[in-house]
């Protein structure tokens, strides 16, 4: 067997990892922050700040899901490799990677109201990403930020679902942004 | 499971006896072999495993205990990868144990099976024996005294 395309890990996995998940924190705590993130080079379809995201929170006890066009032999190389993340069904993941239109996110775990945690987190591919479109409100926002994003209703309605609910992280070349479920946008 | 129909059996032959050589014998019998150029995917590292059992080799696997396991990655310049997971924290031992695979998958494979692999397994077979030996000289035969009831 050939092997596919293991390169573009962290050199330096504590320290890399260490401030990749400070930029992710960050994102997700104060949301519309358009973050920096460095330091992996996953295979085509993949862009490098979802490598980030995925080496920095991904291991073997988080189900993952590719979308069609990511579910390459490539990226499943890459991803178990580097992570060890088994691949599952939306129904099952607890991370999934996906351009927007392309993930079902009906079907994602939301969580339970005893554990709220057990849902997904999207990493949305995005062909853009910029402060404006949609007005971003709520806790991390001292009053408005603005975002991107690639639709207001679906937010909306996952808004409406506290304490369950997805969270979504968007990536465009080195860099993302963060939606959690507590965000309101208008 | 069938060795004959598993095609990575020599795979898991060579690497667990790497995995299981004494460091500093790897390291003696490494330097005399010219490293090729590689690059490094995953670092030296180390971990830990769970080794699992069964009693008698039957029955539900139980697990036995952690021990210490270093592994490492890497591709040589023709492509090939080695992978090397060796048992305590040495990460040179870790890192020769996967040029050795990198290296057995490509035409040196011949040289290196003769060099380094074939040498370990002597050793490894002559401390099994020793072992072996050590014990069978303290083996004891029970039996039961006359006790001169009659």
């Amino acid at each position: 067997m050939q092997p596919a395309h293991l390169e573009g890990g962290f050199r330096d996995v504590p320290t890399e990892a260490a401030s990749a998940f400070r930029q992710i924190m960050t994102a997700m705590a104060q949301p519309g922050t358009i973050c920096d993130v460095h330091g992996a080079k996953p295979p085509a379809p993949m862009s490098p700040a979802a490598g980030v995201v995925v080496l920095t929170l991904c291991d073997p006890e988080t189900p993952f899901f590719l979308s069609e066009e990511f579910d390459t032999e490539e990226v499943r190389g890459w991803i178990t490799f580097n992570t060890g993340a088994p691949f599952v069904a939306a129904k099952d993941a607890a991370f999934a990677l996906g351009r927007w239109d392309a993930l079902p996110l009906d079907v994602f775990p939301i969580g339970v109201p005893e554990y709220p945690d057990r849902s997904a987190t999207l990493i949305v591919e995005m062909e853009t990403l910029q402060a404006d479109v949609a007005v971003l409100s709520g806790p991390g926002i001292e009053e408005t930020a603005k975002l991107s994003l690639p639709e207001r209703a679906a937010f909306q309605k996952n808004a409406l679902l506290f304490p369950l609910g997805l969270d979504f992280i968007f990536t465009c070349q080195n860099r993302i942004a963060a939606l959690p479920r507590t965000t309101k946008v208008s | 499971m069938n060795v004959m129909s598993d095609p990575n059996a020599d795979r898991k032959a060579w690497m667990g006896l790497l995995a299981k050589a004494p460091a500093a014998e790897l390291a003696r019998l490494w330097a005399d072999v010219d490293v090729p150029d590689y690059k490094v995917l995953r670092a030296p590292e180390i971990g830990a495993v769970m080794v699992r059992g069964r009693a008698g080799a039957v029955g539900a696997a139980f697990n036995l205990g952690e021990m210490t396991v270093t592994r490492c990655s890497l591709k040589l310049a023709c492509g090939a990868v080695g992978h090397g997971y060796v048992q305590g924290r040495d990460k040179d031992h870790a890192q020769t144990a996967a040029l050795v695979d990198a290296l057995m998958q490509t035409d040196r494979a011949d040289a290196l099976l003769a060099a380094i692999l074939t040498p370990l397994a002597a050793l490894a077979d002559a401390r099994k024996a020793e072992r072996a030996s050590k014990s069978a000289a303290t083996k004891v035969d029970f039996f039961t005294m006359v006790r001169g009831e009659d």
